[in-house]
């Protein structure tokens, strides 16, 4: 199968990205002359652009397609107003994550769910499977490229380009009509690096323009950043990653995202049992370690306490900010009290780590 | 890409310098092109003897493991401690930065290995 080639392809042919297949998609995982952490430490200090067109967009309408999204999600669609975005896990009645999202509220009878690139599929036969009879969900990727630029300078590159006020655009709300030099755009305040910054959403003739101009504007506070930087910023920030964090095997709950499940709204799909998981209460927690020993924690080594297994890394790294190695780990919950010492078996060494709490960076996006 | 020509070279992009009894052993230019940023270096202990084509070390970038393999059979007489605090010395100048130096039991192994012209153009091969 030949991989698909998003509309920003040209731009990662002109800014020289090292191209590699992610999802099917030929994306660049780094740029020459840059490389993951000078694109990083941008990010941190300047601003970045990335392509981040693979994701996919699946399209809700009708009249009961509020009550259609609130049964496919966790968190609490009826709070939302029109113009805000909601981060949702989606859930399988057992409790396991199908795929976790971004639910973009039009209006009652129109919503935009953006989901992970892998799941696209996955999550378009798993909805039209629970279909609420008047709703139409369907997949309009292809309709949409999308940018995200991230970082302390991103409002002001941005706000060069669009007589829409920016400050007036809060963290995780949308404006669906803002002008981005003469091309009318979808505007999020969202993003996955911990940092302040904009998603924007452009039909696929435009995507080129777009990034030009933001690149033009953005001069040297800010350069296109690849796969690798986006792993370690939303890393380093503690933002979960479909298939490490979550996946079909690991709840909601396990994973410290409680706050996205809202267990006194309406019945959604996996309700009851979370409702029972809390109850029970946890049996594993996803937590914080830093090394203690020499070795760098990669995603789904084993983690043992005195020889025994207790669960295994999801995601782990040389951290670029704090260069150090830190991890997140699920693990059986009479050892995830900060403090506790743990084993991380790398390449069959038991290498010292220590749970922590705090360890990972603050996030500096805009609060509501 | 530099290429010096004064060492051998292995398809698994390591090269060896030869200065008397001992083989001084690194990663090429191409190989931390290849890696980017490194992050991490597990050198091999002191003492050890190798076989050829044997893992005598492991380098991390941000993204990834890689198993280093020996391009030549020796016992390890030296490793260079300056990459456990400081492996991007490995991205700056790998020619220069060695990782390990093996007490050479059997030179004439060298002759699997390429010179600096049939490795540039055994690398020419990898990037078309």
């Amino acid at each position: 199968m030949s991989l698909k080639q998003t509309p920003l392809y040209p731009m990662h042919l002109k800014y020289h990205g090292k191209m590699i297949e992610f999802e099917g998609w030929e994306l660049p995982v780094q740029y020459e002359g840059m490389g993951i952490i000078k694109e990083h430490q941008m990010v941190r200090e300047n601003a970045g652009l990335f392509d981040v067109s693979h994701m996919g967009e699946i399209l809700i309408t009708g009249e009961k397609a509020e009550a259609f999204v609130q049964k496919l999600i966790c968190n609490d669609v009826k709070i939302m107003q029109d113009g805000q975005v909601l981060y949702s896990p989606m859930c399988y009645p057992n409790g396991g994550v199908v795929d976790d999202l971004l639910v973009y509220r039009y209006n009652l009878q129109k919503y935009l769910l953006v989901v992970n690139a892998a799941n696209v599929d996955k999550d378009l036969a798993w909805m039209k499977e629970n279909l609420l009879e008047g709703v139409k969900a369907e997949n309009v990727s292809p309709e949409y490229a999308q940018l995200a630029l991230q970082g302390p300078k991103a409002q002001d590159i941005l706000q060069t380009l669009t007589d829409t006020d920016l400050n007036s655009l809060k963290f995780f709300w949308f404006n669906p009509a803002v002008k981005i030099a003469g091309v009318e755009c979808l505007v999020s305040r969202t993003g996955y690096t911990g940092e302040d910054g904009f998603e924007i959403y452009v039909q696929p003739a435009e995507a080129v323009f777009i990034w030009e101009e933001l690149m033009r504007t953005g001069g040297e506070q800010l350069c296109p950043v690849g796969l690798g930087a986006r792993d370690s910023l939303r890393f380093e920030a503690k933002l979960p990653l479909y298939g490490q964090e979550l996946d079909q095997d690991i709840t909601p709950l396990e994973t410290g995202l409680g706050f996205f499940v809202k267990l006194n709204t309406d019945d959604f799909i996996g309700k009851a049992a979370l409702v029972q998981q809390k109850e029970a209460g946890l049996t594993r927690k996803l937590v914080e370690f830093s090394m203690l020993g020499k070795g760098i924690p990669r995603s789904h080594y084993e983690v043992q306490k005195n020889g025994v297994a207790i669960g295994q890394v999801t995601s782990g790294m040389h951290s670029p900010t704090f260069k150090k190695s830190i991890g997140l780990a699920l693990i059986k919950i009479e050892h995830s009290e900060p403090g506790t010492e743990i084993e991380i078996i790398i390449r069959d060494k038991a290498v010292k780590a220590m749970v922590g709490t705090g360890i990972f960076y603050g996030k500096k996006t805009k609060s509501k | 890409m530099h290429t010096p020509e004064n060492l051998f070279y292995s398809k698994e992009h390591e090269w060896v310098r030869v200065e008397g009894n001992k083989g001084y052993i690194g990663i090429s230019d191409f190989a931390q092109h290849q890696l980017g940023d490194i992050v991490f270096v597990e050198l091999p202990e002191l003492d050890l003897e190798i076989n050829l084509g044997e893992s005598i070390g492991v380098i991390e970038s941000v993204k990834a493991a890689a198993t280093l393999f020996s391009p030549v059979p020796g016992t390890i007489i030296e490793v260079n401690e300056d990459l456990e605090e400081a492996p991007e010395l490995l991205n700056q100048d790998p020619y220069h930065n060695w990782i390990a130096v093996l007490d050479l039991s059997d030179s004439s192994r060298l002759e699997g290995l390429m010179s600096a012209e049939a490795y540039n153009a055994y690398c020419q091969t990898l990037e078309s």
